[in-house]
């Protein structure tokens, strides 16, 4: 086979994000593709053995991997509950393999899971083709523990690594390498090292009792797709933090983070507050607004500033980053969306604050919007955001999500000086004595002077400024010539950014449309129908070919998770298009499956 | 340094015989006495009257949005430790829309001169009752008197655990500049509450303390070391009555008591700095009074109130990222990159 779909899950204790975390990175270092979606709970820890504590990691691995995979292959069901949830919500196809521990489907466990009858299979219905595997996890990791003189309770938190090992035997992933990730995990908490590494290798010896055949993933293929180098896994926020620390090291600028927690962003406040060796300035503001504002702060006094947040938090920092439109100040806001409105679906994926992030402020107030679209781009995307910024004086928003910021994917490791060359606006000598802060070069960006430099003081503002002088100035023509001077200033960027690409079969008439995260499930949809794809990084200001390409189709559909948002801001930006759209709000990622079916239909 | 070097070449936009005048004066004195160069000084301001202030100062300066001055200039001063940053705000912008920030750049000490301009009324958007208005008091948005409890800056201060606190009025100059001088060589955040008049929504609302003739019986400027003495023919000092129960009261006593106190500024414990700066404020907290009561009232308190030592955010902040800088063996970001798992493919 070329890729195969594993889910781990069970209770939100059972540790099933470090396992399909360490299975992930395995397969990752044994040359495979992959895509990760962890799928937890809000509750933090919701009561053991309920529908509402279980907590999932999916992962897809193979070549060929766009996606973290529609339904899974092989699911691993630590209890009754998770069972009953990846029934309920398809989360497995009709010929899958599960594993399940037998140990903890007792009466006490079944009414836990709220089933009805004491025949939990025949209850949910599974199809006949699916095959359980049914393995006594619990009573064969305590077997495998007995001389530790671990308590009953450590015994029993260590299932979940003979569940890998299992899984690992299956796979056929080699133990030494498993070994060594364990020793790295548990690097701080030696003693736990051998205990895991027996459970391991005991479940890993008992897949050959299984009455299984191993499962070969041919991943030949993916070498001939990937640039050759040194790769690693990440997740989509440690990727958006280190692209930050990039650009500031590129650039020579401290980097300043000003924050407040929220989910699913806060990983990029603690990634960067644990960054001190890099020199990253973290501060943890008392609410979003002060994130922002601490940050504008630091920009205003000549530091790369950036703002970490979700969907409320954008909405409580909007007169803030108008203030940065306005003042003209290099600013990067990352919004890391969730479902909304309101506290929405806290820790689900969507992308529907796009027109928020473009149009969500008072008067006229343009900045710069892009998009990542894959976990390890939020890397590249990231950096771009801040290269934006600093080169042309504004705010830039960078969207990611839920599903990008807790996914992971392959990246490959570069160098500082691979990486573009970033150019912050600076001041020019000659303005010495005669600065002000509306003095702009050629392409409408204002000149950067910042405290602590002599002869360049002055005032900036939030007020309208003259568009000459750059003091207050309430003059009619005059603010309608700063407007479109910030407007200007804004469309060129559209000079700087890359084209348009088509990807996939470009002479057909149908071109699937998307922007940011769902990037791998329309280029999977796109080769499933042998129609074209065209996916956005860039949003504001759009790719200066966007029209063209649009144009050339016959069908159009544009597929977001939301409802109809870039839809409608392609309508408003290119007049007389066309479009389809197909939209999903279910706080879940895309299901390659379904888009296909929709625009068959279309 | 000259006063002069601080003036902007703005116009001054504060209505005639507004007190704003005098702070601005006051502030561009007190800024050449420091003598701290214009390209080292920032002054960050919010939206009000008093936040105007940056245009008409030849320094470094940003007037932001309404409130958040001082979570901006936490900024300024967090990632620039080397500036010196004063922070211009007002009763409303400080203590309504932008409490938040002003109770946490406190709690923090940030190293920020903060100036809270305490007019008792939002003048810039005319006329509004403020979160330091009266109770009872009669504006626009209260026509029949405000039924709400107001603040005292100095509680607000000394809640959220402040090392520096100040009261001036716009009419006396030195005091006011002593003040700022002081605040800013006060390592941490420092509040100077400015009373000042607002001659156009608000006029006379110090008077009882502002007024030539009656402003010596009436007030009394604190001065580290000094005994509390005040009054016209300084015969009056305060002291602290232990006769009414546990709780210590101050009083008037004449000023040749044994029991006359000394201001110690330096003090941590922060009891008799609250019970100095309480001294009548309670004319603002009930029904207003009127002047008739003045005589039974203690003086405002005026000058240096609180002016105490602990360590600064912005200093270890920047510290905490030295340190383990020295330590860290990771000092490149492609060393940094080779410290995740990896592999070539």
């Amino acid at each position: 086979m070329k890729s195969v779909v594993i889910r781990f899950c069970g209770d939100s204790g059972d540790g099933m994000q470090l396992t399909g975390n360490m299975f992930s990175s395995l397969s990752a270092i044994l040359g495979n593709e992959i895509s990760t979606l962890p799928d937890f709970p809000a509750e933090i820890r919701a009561p053991q053995g309920t529908l509402g504590g279980v907590s999932g990691f999916q992962v897809h691995v193979g070549s060929g991997v766009y996606t973290p995979g529609d339904q899974a292959d092989v699911i691993v069901a630590m209890n009754a509950a998770a069972l009953k949830v990846c029934v309920q919500n398809k989360l497995f196809h009709d010929h899958a393999v599960i594993i399940v521990d037998t140990d903890t489907f007792t009466k006490p466990d079944l009414e836990k899971a709220l089933y009805k009858t004491d025949n939990p299979f025949t209850e949910l219905g599974i199809s006949e083709s699916v095959r359980i595997v049914p393995v006594a996890l619990t009573s064969l990791t305590k077997e495998s523990l007995k001389d530790s003189g671990l308590d009953n309770k450590s015994i029993l938190k260590s299932r979940n690594m003979f569940a890998l090992g299992v899984v690992c035997w299956l796979f056929d992933r080699p133990m030494d390498k498993a070994i060594h990730f364990l020793e790295d995990k548990f690097k701080k908490k030696p003693q736990l090292i051998s205990h895991n590494v027996k459970v391991l290798t005991d479940g890993y010896n008992y897949g050959n009792n299984l009455a299984l055949n191993q499962m070969v993933i041919d991943t030949e293929e993916v070498a001939q797709e990937m640039e050759h180098g040194t790769y690693t896994s990440i997740a989509g926020n440690k990727a958006t933090s280190w692209g930050l620390i990039a650009a500031a090291k590129r650039c020579g600028k401290r980097l300043f983070l000003g924050s407040y927690p929220i989910t699913p962003a806060t990983d990029i406040m603690h990634e960067l507050a644990g960054r001190k060796d890099m020199g990253v300035m973290v501060v943890q503001a008392e609410d979003e607004i002060a994130g922002v504002c601490t940050a504008i702060g630091a920009s205003f006094a000549g530091d790369l500033a950036c703002t970490s947040t979700s969907g409320p938090g954008l909405s409580l920092k909007s007169e803030a980053i108008g203030l940065a439109v306005m003042a003209e100040l290099p600013l990067v806001v990352i919004d890391v969306q969730r479902g909304g409105p309101s506290t929405g679906l806290p820790t689900k994926t969507e992308q529907t604050d796009l027109l928020q992030a473009v149009f969500g402020r008072n008067g006229e107030c343009p900045a710069v919007v892009i998009a990542a679209s894959s976990p390890a781009n939020c890397f590249d995307y990231a950096f771009e955001a801040c290269k934006i910024a600093l080169e042309n004086m504004t705010p830039v928003i960078l969207l990611t999500d839920t599903y990008l910021a807790n996914g992971s994917g392959l990246m490959r490791i570069r160098k500082l000086d691979e990486m573009p060359q970033i150019r912050p606006q600076g001041v020019p000598e000659e303005l010495k004595g005669h600065y002000n802060p509306a003095l702009r070069d050629a392409n409408s960006i204002r000149y950067w002077a910042v405290p602590g430099m002599e002869g360049y003081e002055h005032r900036n503002i939030g007020l309208e400024r003259d568009s000459e002088k750059g003091t207050i100035s309430t003059q009619p023509m005059n603010h309608q010539t700063m407007i479109l001077n910030r407007q200007a200033k804004i469309d060129q960027i559209a000079n700087r950014i890359p084209e348009l690409r088509v990807q996939g079969n470009v002479n057909s008439d149908t071109l699937l449309v998307g922007f940011g995260s769902t990037e791998g499930h329309l280029h999977a949809a796109a080769n499933e129908l042998g129609c074209a794809l065209a996916h956005f990084n860039y949003i504001n200001p759009l790719p200066k070919n966007t029209a063209e390409v649009l144009r050339k189709y016959q069908k159009v559909v544009v597929c977001e998770l939301n409802n109809g948002q870039f839809a409608t801001l392609l309508r408003a930006r290119l007049e007389g298009i066309q479009l389809l759209q197909y939209n999903e709000m279910m706080g879940q990622p895309f299901a390659v499956e379904r888009i296909v079916e929709h625009v068959k239909k279309m | 340094m000259e006063a002069s070097q601080f003036k902007s070449d703005q116009y001054v936009r504060f209505c005639p015989g507004c007190g704003d005048h005098a702070i601005c004066m006051a502030l561009q004195k007190a800024m050449a006495q420091i003598g701290i160069p214009t390209h080292q000084t920032v002054v960050i301001s919010g939206i009000g009257c008093s936040s105007r202030m940056p245009h008409y100062l030849n320094t470094y300066g940003f007037n932001t949005i309404h409130g958040r001055g001082g979570a901006i200039a936490t900024g300024v001063k967090t990632s620039h430790p080397e500036l010196n940053v004063w922070q211009m705000t007002g009763d409303g912008d400080c203590l309504a829309i932008g409490g938040n920030h002003f109770i946490h750049e406190i709690r923090r000490n940030v190293d920020l001169n903060i100036c809270l301009f305490n007019n008792r009324i939002y003048g810039l958007t005319k006329g509004q009752y403020s979160p330091t208005s009266p109770k009872g008091f009669v504006s626009k948005s209260s026509p029949f008197g405000t039924v709400e409890r107001p603040f005292v800056p100095a509680e607000l201060v000394l809640g959220a655990r402040g090392t520096f606190f100040a009261r001036t009025l716009d009419v006396d100059m030195p005091t006011t500049v002593d003040t700022m001088v002081q605040a800013q060589e006060h390592k941490g955040a420092s509040v100077i509450e400015c009373l000042v008049n607002c001659v156009i929504f608000n006029n006379g609302t110090h008077n009882w303390i502002a007024d030539r003739e009656t402003r010596a019986e009436h007030s009394i400027v604190l001065k580290h070391g000094e005994k509390m003495i005040f009054g016209a023919n300084r015969d009056k000092g305060l002291a602290l009555d232990y006769s009414a129960g546990v709780m210590p009261k101050l009083i008037v006593v004449p000023a040749d008591d044994e029991r006359v106190l000394v201001h110690n500024a330096k003090e941590q414990d922060p009891t008799l700095h609250r019970m100095l700066a309480m001294m009548g404020q309670e004319r603002f907290l009930e029904d207003q009074k009127v002047n008739a009561e003045l005589n039974a009232e203690l003086p405002v308190a005026l000058g240096v109130i609180r002016n105490v030592e602990a360590e600064t955010y912005d200093q270890a902040v920047n510290q905490q990222i030295v340190d383990i800088q020295s330590q860290s063996k990771v000092t490149e970001f492609d060393q940094l990159m080779m410290t995740l798992e990896h592999w070539e493919m």
